[in-house]
């Protein structure tokens, strides 16, 4: 039987570089390898010693496109290690930033990486040429997320002003007046986008995924809750070193975590919508169902539809938030720090992203483990590539190369948090 | 009179990756006038947003196109297109080189737009700058200041 090899050099349009092997024997896949080049977990060395103080401004370089996350579950992480817990505006508040940082990652993505895939350009830059609207909408709507992590975060990316306990700073009630006016803007091209994702043609492919999100009883979640899944998890997610793994896997250099005897699991938007519909505000569920995207998606490629809807939530959630929003009279909870471990875990744009430190009596870093949401998904995207591939595998070459290629942006690999490296290589023999 | 803006890419604890940050750095030191100075993380969209009020734009970034180390590359935007693989080191998939071009296709290009790219060695987390880098990054700065007082 011919064996084919397909080889492509780059991952394109994925956050980073990577790479990815896919070899076919006939219509048979033989091997499917996402390979991540890792360094050797760099930021969680380069923390030890490290005074709690710093670790906010630290995490938040690991990326560029999701330093919010990073930041929210450090100091979640060690608040919980030094028994405080930030509640009223100043959660408020961070809430706030998270949703700037939703609108902005999902705008990057939904508009500049992956709606060219659909179109069928290869690039952003050639579909702007005949969808300058859809464009520009992207980049409005993008400035508008970079406006809210600017007032709160002190600048749009690799946010300033977070600090464990709280912030540095806080707005009064006015800094909003202009940015509300905005966000209302936005609202209404949030919605539109819903309907617009929704009109493209989608591959048909669907997998019987373990979805696993946060899940908390009166919010679509960013900072808190429970970690749940569609197949029975309910965790506290201190527990997570119980039901999560992470291996080495020979062909990648970072770690794929796995649940603990079911294997492979999604995390990102569509998870948490599969999860917390019932959570989204009534606009963004109306939108959502005007679109004909049901309660529960399992086609992988659908996920721009969610993350749009996610995106109309973040406006929604953040036009409330500054609706409600007054000054707190300190802008941080004030923090005694000690010996000891503490967990969280938070919401980035591409999925659930887990933190863990051991503190001592100084409030000295001793151990860090940051468990990022792309390498949570490894595994998937390589199962998706399995059972993707059979059905094509007649494609020319480049049309082939291409659908792979679109299947791993479906998942928005943030490349550079798991790790720096990523290149993507399809081979056929 | 419309601005003139500066500014420098990169990433901080990516070895030669941070150069763009440095030389922004040094020249927010020096007596620069009618100039504003940035240190960005290269994400396309903000870079976007950054220059668009601005009539001049000199744009400093590591790049790795296979000349060696600490040569230093000045591109127009105006004159060419920047080839995409230059920053491939760079942590973002819409960067430098595709913000440049989305913004000619979006006729969004300020009057002039420089770019510096300075050759990077080492790209590694938590490598030092090289050597030949530190070297270059004095050249293009002093180049930097030449085309300020030319234009202003």
């Amino acid at each position: 039987m011919a064996s084919k090899t397909i080889k492509v050099d780059y991952l394109a349009r994925v956050e980073g570089e990577g790479a990815l092997l896919i070899k076919l024997k006939g219509e048979r896949v033989t091997d499917v390898q996402l390979k991540i080049f890792e360094p050797p977990r760099f930021f969680e060395a380069f923390l030890r010693g490290r005074g709690y103080s710093e670790v906010p401004d630290i995490v938040a370089r690991i990326c560029g496109i999701c330093p919010v996350a990073y930041q929210m579950s450090a100091v979640h992480a060690l608040e919980s290690a030094f028994g405080v817990t930030v509640e009223g505006q100043l959660r408020a508040l961070r809430r706030l930033l998270y949703c700037g940082e939703w609108i902005e990652s999902h705008a990057l993505h939904i508009f500049m990486l992956h709606a060219p895939d659909f179109l069928g350009y290869p690039d952003v830059i050639q579909m702007a040429k005949d969808h300058r609207e859809i464009v520009e909408r992207g980049l409005r709507l993008k400035k508008t997320g970079n406006e809210i992590m600017t007032l709160l975060g002190g600048r749009e990316i690799h946010p300033i002003n977070v600090s464990v306990g709280g912030f540095y700073k806080v707005p009064a009630r006015r800094d909003f007046n202009e940015l509300r006016e905005r966000l209302l803007r936005a609202r209404d091209e949030a919605r539109e986008t819903v309907g617009w994702a929704a009109r493209l043609r989608f591959p048909e492919f669907e997998q019987d995924y373990e979805f696993v999100a946060l899940r908390h009883p009166h919010e679509y979640p960013f900072n808190e809750g429970r970690l749940v899944s569609n197949k029975g998890l309910d965790i506290a997610v201190q527990e997570f070193d119980e039901h999560f793994s992470e291996q080495h896997v020979a062909h990648s250099n970072a770690l794929h975590c796995t649940l603990n005897e079911r294997g492979s699991y999604l995390v990102g938007p569509m998870a948490r919508y599969n999860l917390n519909f019932d959570k989204l505000s009534p606009l963004a569920q109306q939108t959502a169902r005007d679109a004909g995207l049901k309660e529960t998606c399992h086609n992988p490629f659908q996920s721009i539809i969610v993350r749009c809807v996610e995106v109309l939530y973040a406006f929604d959630e953040a036009i409330r938030i500054i609706d409600e929003y007054e000054m707190p009279d300190q802008p941080a909870v004030e923090i005694t720090p000690r010996a000891a471990t503490g967990a969280a875990c938070t919401e980035a744009p591409r999925g659930a992203i887990w933190h863990r430190y051991h503190t001592n009596e100084e409030g000295l870093i001793l151990d860090a483990r940051i468990v990022p949401p792309t390498s949570q998904n490894q595994k998937t995207i390589e199962n998706d590539l399995r059972a993707f591939l059979p059905a094509r595998v007649q494609l020319p070459k480049d049309e082939l190369t291409w659908q792979c290629e679109q299947a791993v942006r479906n998942y928005d690999p943030c490349i550079s948090c798991a790790t720096h490296f990523l290149k993507l290589t399809i081979e056929q023999e | 009179m419309k601005a003139t803006i500066v500014i420098g890419v990169g990433n901080e604890y990516r070895g030669d990756d941070a150069i763009g940050l440095l030389v922004a750095r040094r020249l927010k030191e020096l007596p620069v006038p009618h100039t504003q100075i940035i240190e960005a993380g290269g994400e396309g969209a903000a870079l976007m947003e950054a220059w668009k009020e601005a009539e001049t734009v000199i744009l400093i970034d590591a790049v790795q196109s296979g000349a060696s180390a600490g040569t230093i590359h000045r591109l127009d935007a105006q004159a060419q297109q920047i080839p995409q693989r230059f920053f491939r080191y760079s942590t973002h998939a819409f960067s430098v080189a595709e913000a440049i071009e989305l913004a000619r296709a979006l006729n969004q290009l300020p009057a002039r737009l420089l770019l510096y790219g300075i050759e990077g060695k080492d790209f590694a987390a938590g490598a030092e700058l090289s050597t030949e880098v530190r070297y270059a990054a004095e050249e293009v700065i002093r180049r930097v200041l030449i085309e300020l007082q030319m234009i202003c």
